[in-house]
């Protein structure tokens, strides 16, 4: 079998970016030898592509504020979906995580008396979000990177090792985890730059390796995201929930082609940008759902009112949550009221002097100049939806962030689900890999700690079998020489599958639904599978972005599933999940959960579903956190039973 | 839309060596030179070893030299180029290649590594930080940086001369120090480390002859000569120079909290 470098370690993190380095920071603070995996250099994860902020109730702009605030804001963008417990802890905790990122040498934009400045969000009550410009998850990254160099220099200055106590194994891909029984062992991987194969043995792994993005043709994710750790956690074992909700952000870049689904900041629309549509109407005023009716203005002149005095105005409809947004816009351009290349029309031209714009919005500014030829102080940008966000993910303990089933294995991030419920808004995920993050690391150190009855041991019988599922793409079979089974022979080519995926998965199961259409999807992906059983590669180990992808399409196949399935079996319309058929919000299904897992199927033959489903009560909201809503609102998300319980 | 055959001539190899390929592959409309690479791997050379990753200008991953010049891939727009001009790409020149477009960058996360981190000012609790919009802005701007690394490609001190690499940081970690040397709150010096001096005798600032061929480069626009090493040349001839008048400055300028 081929070389497998191994070693051991207390903690495994897959992911480097905000959810992971938190983690490993946490870990290695609480005395865990630990190792981080990811997949990119370190210091490029998609984290750095966050634009808009953190948020975090710290009141410095507008002193209102706090954390019931927050957790309101929070429960209401996802539509009561949430777990309602990690929503409150995160409320709770993320000033804290912000504050604890000056420490480490964070240079947010301040406020006239030298806080931390805070901007307005779609769907926050109150100016919450801490930021650079608009390049704050660059800010996150380098802070946390920086940290973690801060913590190899002190080892150094320890043990005489740099790497004694925290490493970063940058371009390694984890392809399998690894289990004692039902107990994390270890996780299975092979290094990019080489092809090498290796094991790292740890009784605890935590997974922040992100979303799914790249399952969808119109996407604002980076290669990254192939849903590796929904589909590691499946294989492990272990559920994941929810799946049914992808959030598409309302504001992507639709020309020129290829960078259709580029993210255009919401902070556009949070500091002052509007959007109309080809007959220059600001339609969003036509799209204000009942459940927000009180919450947002009625006329232009009133939300244009808002930035300037939001104690006496309501906030204008373009900051209403980005499911809403987004649909809104999808709803113009198939009215035929959309912009030339098939959006809308995004303006702060008209909004601000050209000098703001540059200074509060200057990679927006950039972005357009260079890659679509605006200039977005003179001209309105052109902009549609795209596949931005998954609130499905693992699902996990609020408290722990421990996976469920599997002892050892822990989530945070985008790649755990719950915390966001049906929609995510823009600013809780940054603070959300911040709180989690270290709740993970901490509690996956904790976990290592435990084992002094003895480590969970790897199987080398597991080993083999994960380098064997590694290698097989470069033994796909060729034709042969009977013509009647060459074609079912062939070797696939994995770039043309991937696409096909993300044509798949967008038009079947993208921003609107229908029965018939994720049907069709469920039979495409079964074909999918089947023909990706046989994607081949050329070449050797050595960086091989075809093989890389070759592997990573299994775990996008998988995720997919996930997401025609729950997507199918929800037969209502909520946050990121819209169903033409099924346009409502209802009561009923507020209170359910659905659970994805891995069926238990033939290996040898992929073609049938992977996936099975089951669904799952939700555990009442506590009693002092309904409080904080009035009844008039709760009337309606909730069913009267969980009104009166 | 309009669409047509370039010419490119893409590097292909290893640490044993290599050579141009040659490929014809089509363009469309707005497309940026990493689209037209992730077509020939799609199309023509699945295994064509390229880094990238977020295609939009905000990580740095897909640094390599077109036409001999240190640029992103993706932020490179085809029509910079005539239809009829053989777009040559090759890899970074002063790192050790990997394969094809794909080079070892260590050196840059081991100098990260040799500049002392920010220290936190002692008996300032979180949340407790406070500082002037003014007193960031010299540090934001440097922290504009997407790590790309083109500067460290470009600099004649390391571009042809190895042997420099152990004594110079680069422009990008020379940068770190200004960075945190100009942080209104590092509280470095209260620890005995003076950032300025050791630009000077750990991370070779004195071999910077302030050509700004790194700010030429910068796909961030920022001025990494003019604002960051310039500076700091200044600063560290100050502090030699006479260290009363280093400390003095040091302590007028840390007075941060004055109303705006």
């Amino acid at each position: 079998m081929s070389v497998v470098d191994r070693q051991e370690w207390d903690v495994v993190v897959i992911g480097a970016g905000g959810a992971g380095l938190r983690a490993a920071i946490e870990a290695r603070e609480r005395g865990a030898r630990t190792a981080v995996v990811c997949k990119s250099l370190f210091g490029k994860a998609h984290t750095v592509m966050a634009e808009g902020g953190i948020a975090a109730a710290m009141g410095n702009v507008n002193s209102g504020d706090g954390w019931q605030v927050h957790f309101r804001d929070t429960l209401r963008g996802g539509k009561f979906l949430n777990q309602w417990r990690m929503a409150e802890l995160h409320a709770k905790e993320a000033p804290d995580r912000v504050w604890e990122l000056e420490t480490w040498g964070a240079l947010f934009d301040r406020t006239a008396d030298g806080r931390i400045s805070q901007r307005n969000f779609g769907g926050h009550e109150y100016p919450r979000l801490a930021h650079v410009g608009d390049r704050t998850g660059l800010e996150l990254i380098r802070t946390l990177q920086q940290k973690i160099v801060a913590l190899q220099q002190q080892d150094k200055a320890e043990t005489g090792e740099y790497e004694s106590r925290l490493k970063v194994f940058q371009e390694c891909t984890v392809t399998r985890v690894l289990k004692d029984g039902d107990r994390v062992s270890g996780v299975f991987g092979y290094e990019r730059e080489s092809g090498r194969f290796l094991v790292l043995e740890a009784p605890s792994v935590v997974v922040a390796t992100g979303g799914i993005g790249k399952s969808f043709k119109v996407t604002s994710n980076s290669w990254e995201y192939t849903g590796d750790g929904h589909a590691l956690a499946l294989l492990a074992g272990a559920p994941l929930l929810n799946m049914e909700f992808v959030q598409f952000h309302p504001t992507g870049m639709v020309w020129p082609p290829s960078v259709k689904g580029i993210l255009v900041t919401e902070s556009v629309r949070g500091d002052g940008g509007v959007l109309r549509n080809s007959e220059g109407k600001r339609f969003m005023f036509d799209y204000i759902p009942d459940v927000f009716k009180e919450k947002y203005a009625e006329s232009e002149d009133e939300g244009d009112r808002w930035y300037e005095d939001p104690d006496h105005h309501r906030r204008p409809p373009e900051l209403l949550p980005r499911d809403e947004v987004a649909r809104a816009i999808n709803s113009e351009v198939k009215a035929g009221r959309g912009s030339p290349h098939g959006g809308v029309f995004l303006d702060v031209s008209t909004r601000m002097p050209a000098e703001v714009i540059r200074r509060r919005l200057p990679s927006m500014y950039h972005q357009f100049k260079e890659l679509a030829d605006v200039d977005i102080t003179a001209e309105a940008m052109e902009v549609g939806p795209t596949c931005h966000y998954v609130m499905g993910g693992i699902a996990v303990d609020s408290d722990t962030a421990a996976a469920r089933g599997v002892p050892g294995l822990y989530a945070a991030g985008e790649v755990a689900g719950g915390m966001h419920g049906s929609n995510r808004l823009g600013g809780n995920s940054l603070s959300d890999l911040l709180v989690f993050g270290r709740r993970a690391g901490r509690h996956a150190a904790e976990h290592a700690a435990e084992q002094t009855a003895g480590r969970p041991a790897v199987d080398d019988a597991q080993v083999d079998a994960a380098a064997a599922e590694a290698l097989r793409p470069f033994s796909a079979e060729g034709p042969g020489a009977d013509p009647e089974t060459a074609a079912a022979r062939a070797p696939e080519n994995p770039y043309t599958l991937h696409q096909e995926l993300q044509q798949t998965m967008n038009d079947l199961v993208g921003i609107i639904r229908r029965e018939g259409e994720m049907e069709q999807a469920l039979e495409r992906l079964s074909d999918l599978r089947v023909r990706a059983a046989r994607a081949g590669v050329e070449g050797h180990r050595q960086f091989n972005p075809g093989w890389h992808l070759a592997l990573d399409l299994r775990n996008m196949l998988l995720v997919s599933e996930c997401v025609a399935r729950a997507a199918l079996e929800r037969t209502e319309s909520r946050g990121g999940h819209t169903r033409e058929d099924h346009p409502a919000m209802e009561r009923r299904w507020r209170h359910v959960n659905l659970l994805c897992a891995l069926a238990d199927r033939d290996p040898a033959d992929p073609a049938p579903g992977q996936i099975t489903l089951t669904r799952e009560d939700t555990q009442p909201i506590r009693p002092d956190l309904l409080a904080l809503f009035e009844k008039e609102e709760l009337v309606k998300y909730l069913a009267e039973e969980e009104l009166y319980e | 839309m309009s669409s047509y055959e370039a010419r490119f001539k893409v590097w292909r190899g290893d640490v044993r060596g290599g050579g141009l390929a040659e490929f014809t592959v089509e363009v469309n409309d707005g497309e940026v030179v990493l689209d037209i690479v992730h077509r020939i791997q799609a199309t023509q050379a699945p295994d064509l070893a390229v880094r990238w990753n977020c295609k939009a200008g905000k990580c740095g991953s897909c640094s390599a030299e077109i036409n001999g010049r240190p640029r992103l891939l993706c932020m490179t727009r085809m029509s910079v180029f005539t239809q009829d001009e053989t777009i040559t790409v090759t890899p970074l020149r002063a790192f050790p290649v990997v394969r094809d477009l794909v080079t070892d960058v260590g050196f840059n996360y081991a100098k990260a590594r040799e500049v002392p981190a920010f220290v936190p000012p002692p008996g300032v609790a979180p949340g407790d930080y406070r500082m002037a919009q003014r007193d960031v802005d010299r540090s934001q701007e440097f922290r504009k940086c997407i790590e790309c690394f083109l500067c460290q490609d470009t600099c004649h001190v390391v571009r042809d001369h190895e042997e420099n690499k152990p004594a110079f940081a680069g422009p990008r970690f020379l940068m770190r120090v200004a960075e945190l040397d100009m942080h209104p709150l590092d509280a470095a010096a209260e620890t005995g480390l003076d950032r300025k001096t050791t630009a000077q005798d750990e991370h070779g600032l004195g071999y910077c002859n302030i050509t700004k061929c790194c700010t030429e480069v910068c796909p961030e626009g920022i001025r990494i000569t003019d604002n960051a090493l310039i500076p700091l040349k200044e600063r560290a001839a100050d502090r030699k120079y006479d260290p009363l008048v280093w400390l003095g400055s040091k302590i007028g300028r840390r007075t941060t909290d004055r109303p705006r």
